[in-house]
């Protein structure tokens, strides 16, 4: 029992790893393989978290909700309203080319965290929604923190694998051509609006199950905890850090610059009050310091794309290229 | 005039009509899967995906394209995968590039880039392949071996090819009939002889014969 007090801190470190893994793999869907430069992030996000924490949380005054459905359902709902709020998002924005795609997509973001902010009928405004329901929330807080990581980190390896098949197959090898060049894939019989737009709506949902993750973690959402700046940013250093295009190397993004954030806020949370709150922009100054030596240094990312994984070389064993490969003037071709 | 006819540029006056049917207003990827299918002047390779991989790209109607399919009936992928792979070895056979199957198709030099924007031509039941300057940055042996290959492709899959080209012996060795056009409209269009002969052709490119001859 001990033991597990002691571990209380590096667990609950993980789940908000794992959850920040679900959104990178989200923002690796859109941004790593369809070179869509989503900067709003946060927007679907909050979009997850409001759902889930409406569908779920008893009745309350003054805002719509009494739903108090199980938390499952209350994941999908998120996942489904992401896909609501993308479709017509993606459908006007995806035209744009990439810079004014983020320019646009940090407009909607802003828009719903307005949306959230005053709309009190909807998320109780700056008061946000309480009393959201936690799974395994009546064990013990140290068994309850452990239930929860399982279970984060069960979501987060569903996720990593189906997106990683949905990556590897055809699927994935065209939304890379796409990102590559548009021209030549539309050249070659891609319809390029309509796949762009089933990536974003992917990612998109993806980060509406983390927000849903993570206001069952917490138990409380208000508009404070959907700050761009935090959600947003962070995510995209933890994409450009570990490799865009790797799934795997987003995740070692996602462990590597959560760590930092968290450690330095213990840090800064030693030093004296007046200080302290300066501090806090230190930290976001300092991680965007390391984006800059990133991209100086290794702009690739730690685990750079790997080439040929779809149609690639692991399946050489099945067909021998020698055995197929005609010669010159050979009908077979 | 490649831009128009593949669709990437609408044209401000006129209509352009394929086999018949009047595509001016189809997109670029609609026009491919009428069989219409194009080159580039300066190679668009997919830079990040392996050479094989841009082939197996262009497979039209591939099972696994389709988001759900990979999720819900892998075995079709998996057929489909197959069947687009053997043929993309095929074709690199056919190009002789198999030795450059798993680079990334961003590094591979200028003419391998040619072959395989050819090749490319090759993974999909093209009816009119449209060459956008073949031979330009294409060295003599490459040059050679790719004309044979696209005589080839003209004689056993009955490709119609149309050649946008600079290089006066690639054009008298490959094409029938020629068409010489400036600025915009047609000069002449006959066999090669006669286009090199025509004074109208000489005129528009290499200046006034008649105060050469004077």
């Amino acid at each position: 029992m001990n033991f597990v007090t002691l571990l209380n801190y590096p667990i609950y470190l993980l789940i908000f790893i794992s959850i920040y893994g679900c959104l990178t793999i989200a923002l690796n869907v859109q941004w790593g393989y369809a070179g869509l430069f989503n900067a709003g992030v946060a927007g679907f996000f909050a979009v997850g978290a409001y759902t889930s924490a409406i569908l779920t949380s008893p009745a309350a005054v003054g805002r719509i909700g009494g739903f108090s459905l199980p938390v499952p359902v209350g994941m999908l709902g998120a996942m489904l309203a992401c896909v609501v709020a993308a479709w017509p998002v993606g459908k006007v924005c995806l035209r744009f080319r990439s810079d004014y795609l983020a320019i646009v997509s940090i407009g909607v973001a802003e828009a719903i965290r307005l949306v959230v902010r005053s709309e009190e009928w909807l998320t109780n405004g700056s008061r946000g929604i309480i009393d959201i329901p936690r799974p395994f929330g009546d064990l013990p807080y140290a068994q309850s923190q452990v239930a929860f990581l399982g279970l984060s980190c069960l979501i987060l390896l569903v996720v990593y694998f189906l997106v990683e098949r949905q990556l590897r197959s055809p699927w994935g090898r065209m939304m890379r051509a796409i990102r590559d060049n548009e021209t030549a894939a539309q050249a070659m019989g891609k319809d390029v609006p309509r796949r762009r737009l089933e990536a974003f709506i992917l990612g998109s949902a993806l980060m509406g199950l983390a927000g849903a993750l993570y206001v069952h973690l917490t138990r409380v959402i208000t508009p404070d905890a959907i700050d761009p700046m935090i959600v947003t940013f962070l995510v995209w250093i933890m994409v450009i850090l570990g490799g865009s295009g790797n799934n795997r190397g987003v995740l070692v993004g996602a462990l590597i610059i959560w760590v930092i954030w968290s450690a330095s806020e213990l840090v800064t949370d030693q030093l004296p009050a007046d200080i302290a709150l300066k501090a806090k922009y230190a930290r976001m100054f300092l991680v965007g310091l390391l984006l800059q030596v990133i991209l100086r240094l290794r702009p690739e990312g730690l685990l750079p794309e790997r080439v040929g994984t779809a149609g690639g070389s692991g399946d050489l064993g099945r067909t021998s290229p020698e055995a197929i490969a005609p010669s010159e003037g050979s009908d077979d071709v | 005039m490649i831009n128009l006819i593949a669709g990437a540029l609408h044209p401000s006056s006129g209509k352009i009509h394929y086999a018949g049917e009047d595509i001016t207003d189809l997109a670029p990827n609609e026009r491919f899967h009428r069989g219409l299918v194009r080159t580039f002047q300066i190679p668009h390779e997919f830079a990040h995906l392996s050479v094989l991989e841009n082939l197996m790209l262009v497979a039209p109607h591939q099972a696994g394209e389709q988001m759900w399919s990979n999720w819900f009936s892998p075995g079709r992928v998996r057929i489909d995968e197959d069947e687009v792979r053997r043929r993309a070895w095929a074709t690199l056979g056919f190009l002789e590039l198999t030795h450059i199957a798993h680079e990334r198709a961003g590094r591979i030099s200028g003419g391998q880039k040619k072959l395989l924007e050819l090749g490319r031509t090759m993974m999909t039941d093209a009816q009119l392949v449209l060459l956008d300057e073949p031979a330009a940055g294409v060295n003599r042996t490459l040059l050679r071996k790719l004309e044979s290959q696209i005589e080839y492709l003209n004689r056993e899959r009955n490709y119609t090819f149309l050649l946008i080209e600079h290089d006066m012996e690639m054009i008298e060795r490959l094409c029938d009939p020629v068409v010489c056009m400036t600025e915009g409209s047609v000069l002449i269009e006959a066999d090669f002889k006669t286009v090199r002969s025509d004074p109208h052709v000489l005129e528009a490119y290499l200046g006034e014969t008649k105060d050469a001859a004077q």
